[in-house]
């Protein structure tokens, strides 16, 4: 890292090189500002934005390359821990979080929050269940671990089948997503938008692996959270809710209470058949908690999925693999979940205000209850009504636009926010290259460990034992190519929403692998038939139930529906895993000695440094 | 490999095994109970202007969640320090 010319070691000098990254960000969007009033068009000023992030990432990760097998798989073991924080808060927010949460409050109200509780207390479970000990265990991917833990490759393979599945459909949703950026920044059909954010992503992370996703990680936190954070702080300021909107929007939740009684929300519903394809009108109560029983078993349920979901996902557990000790990765977590918490508290705050700036009469941002020769004249509304994002229809044909006749989809809540609210265009553009950042470090992650698992675990372990560190490093960036590849292809299908396959992938994820992650650190006596079967029936049964209830016609049980078939399939794996290992014998004296082992944090790792 | 004896070793064990109950046990309430009766919730209080059961889903959960993960870190520090099984700094 001679390029910085700093005394000291690299790490040493991590908090000075991102102080001068964040300066020099926050120096950019100023000339940016500077740009715009002096008559720069909007249109360019988006793409600067996407592209000179883009390129930054790009530069970190060519300096990041590397041809060692610990810093490629494991970043050399020496993130630090508040570090490892952010670029873990950078993996997990995805452009679900980033772009379509606060919408799907919007339209959602109360039952959406549990996405936000699901997608925070997960990692409760991470770090008391799970981090340390893997951490402890020394592996390189998560197959690693069931594959010693149990021994035997088709255990392995079976873990390497779960992950591929789960991490696949949820790369797919954020290649998606980096194409819905890429295309509206740049200027470029979403085709051409998918492949250009592909290309991106590869670039983060094929020459240097988890060390050059790391740093790039590190530097799209700092984008995504300054992005998300600017135009609530903003547009609270501009009502008079002060600088810190998370701690005093109640007043606002209370104010929307009486405007949904004023406009009549939810008694008002849009005519049959008059909603366009996509979009939805507000129907919802802001305040509405779920009040009947399966309301109540669908709110939890979700949680229930997201939480153990998050606890399975391996481009999360992975990222705990790189700090330098067992301690570091325990608090690792908990900063993680600070960061993330950043912008999660905040997700239900741009919501309310939003709500607010359209419903509120008194605020010169409001389209209900006005004339609809008023509300066309807004600039935002022609702009995302032309690229079909919002409609206005005025069904009844009284001239005013009532809460059912105007129709948006979800996701422009947080892009067209801004707008909405009459900031300037410099802060829509920081908001793009902040939904790009978080769609791209999700998916550099994920892609990261598909092909690490196929690469360690597929590859060198079965296929090839011999293989030396040259071809396996190859091998691996090969890999990474065809997947990432393979990916665009399905995103440019646009199968699901990207909400819908977020989901999925964490059903996925906790169908299959939390139950034999789990036992195979909190129960000796678990053994390999038992792992085996946890694994195959709980994804079997998982997809199955997941194709009965979205294709195959079948009734849901108690409100289980598609987004949350992991309950069925994590219960299967459970119940199959613990019935298998009782019929079976226990595992030999070593398997014990070493659950043994990873149970205290002192000592060497059980697996070596390289392997 | 083990210079520490089998005792300490599963007093290490046991109370982390019993800091985990007591973490999940934590988690379960603010995860699933809390928000299972957010509408009584909602009705019995409001919390510096917000419907109780509204802030627990926005907000409320999500402190305890970073608080408890932050104190949790510190327990089991603490824990493996006294049993002698923490690593070396």
């Amino acid at each position: 890292m001679s390029l910085f010319r700093m005394s000291g070691t690299f790490v040493e000098n991590l908090p000075k090189i991102y102080g001068f990254y964040t300066g020099g960000f926050i120096v950019f969007i100023l000339i940016m500002a500077l740009l715009e009033q002096a008559g720069l068009k909007e249109d360019t000023i988006g793409l600067l934005f996407v592209g000179f992030t883009i390129f930054i990432y790009a530069l970190i990760g060519w300096l990041s390359r590397t041809m060692q097998l610990d810093a490629y798989y494991v970043a050399g073991r020496q993130v630090p821990t508040v570090f490892n924080g952010m670029a873990t808060a950078a993996d997990w927010m995805s452009g679900a979080s980033f772009v379509a949460m606060a919408g799907g409050i919007y339209m959602g109200g109360h039952p959406y929050l549990a996405f936000v509780v699901g997608w925070t207390g997960g990692y409760v479970l991470v770090a008391v269940l799970m981090a340390p000990y893997l951490r402890k265990f020394g592996c390189y991917t998560v197959p690693d671990f069931i594959g010693t833990r149990y021994g035997g490759n088709f255990a392995r393979l079976c873990a390497v089948l779960v992950l591929v599945v789960a991490s696949f459909t949820y790369v797919t949703a954020q290649i998606n997503a980096t194409g819905t950026i890429a295309s509206r920044a740049l200027l470029i059909p979403f085709g051409v938008g998918i492949w250009i954010g592909l290309l991106g992503i590869l670039l983060c992370s094929m020459l240097g692996g988890m060390r050059a996703v790391t740093w790039t990680q590190v530097a799209q936190y700092i984008v995504l959270i300054v992005a998300y954070l600017i135009p609530v702080i903003w547009m609270s300021n501009k009502q008079g809710f002060g600088v810190i909107p998370q701690l005093v929007y109640g007043d606002a939740v209370a104010r929307i209470a009486e405007l949904e009684q004023l406009h009549q929300v939810g008694a008002l519903k849009p005519a049959a058949g008059a909603a366009p394809a996509g979009l939805q009108a507000l129907v919802t109560p802001h305040n509405g908690p779920p009040d009947t029983f399966v309301g109540s078993v669908r709110f939890v349920t979700l949680v229930a999925c997201m939480m153990i979901g998050t606890a399975s996902l391996p481009h999360i557990l992975m990222r705990y693999f790189t700090t330098p000790s067992v301690r570091s990765a325990r608090n690792s977590v908990a900063w993680s979940l600070f960061f993330i918490f950043l912008l999660y508290f905040t997700a239900p705050a741009l919501a309310t205000f939003t709500k607010l700036q359209m419903l509120d009469p008194n605020l010169a941002t409001s389209v209900i209850g006005k004339s609809l020769t008023e509300v066309n004249a807004h600039v935002w509304v022609q702009k995302w009504s032309a690229v079909g994002g919002l409609k206005v229809i005025d069904s009844n044909g009284d001239g005013i636009v009532q809460v059912n006749e105007f129709f948006m989809r979800e996701d422009i809540v947080v892009l067209a926010t801004p707008e909405i609210a009459g900031l300037p265009y410099v802060i829509s553009g920081l908001v793009a290259a902040g939904g790009m950042a978080a769609a791209m470090s999700t998916a550099d992650g994920l892609l990261l460990a598909i092909a690490n698992a196929l690469s360690h675990d597929l590859y060198y372990k079965v296929i090839d034992p011999k293989a030396d560190v040259k071809r396996r490093l190859i091998v691996a960036r090969v890999l990474l190519i065809f997947i990432g590849a393979a990916g665009a292809a399905v995103a440019s299908m646009r199968l699901t929403g990207i909400l819908g396959a977020v989901a999925w992938a964490f059903d996925f994820a906790m169908s299959g692998l939390f139950f034999p992650l789990v036992l195979g650190i909190w129960w000796k006596r678990a053994n390999t038939a038992g792992a085996i079967a946890g694994m195959l029936v709980g994804l079997g049964v998982g997809t199955w139930y997941l194709y009965m209830v979205y294709a195959g016609g079948m009734a849901p049980w108690w409100g289980i529906d598609h987004l949350r078939f992991g309950i069925i399939g994590a219960l299967a794996s459970l119940i199959s895993m613990v019935v298998v290992t009782l019929m079976t014998p226990a595992p030999d004296k070593e398997t014990q000695a070493m659950v043994d082992e990873i149970r205290i944090p002192k000592g060497q790792t059980v697996l070596g440094s390289t392997h | 490999m083990s210079s520490v004896s089998t005792q300490t070793k599963e007093e290490h064990w046991r109370r982390t095994k019993n800091l985990m109950i007591v973490h999940l046990v934590i988690w379960f309430v603010f995860s699933y109970l809390v928000h299972w009766f957010a509408p009584e919730l909602n009705s019995a209080a409001s919390f510096f202007g917000w419907p109780l059961g509204f802030y627990m889903a926005a907000q409320g959960s999500l402190i305890v969640f970073v608080v408890q993960l932050f104190i949790f870190s510190w327990q089991q520090d603490k824990i493996d320090r006294e049993c002698g099984m923490a690593e070396e700094d």
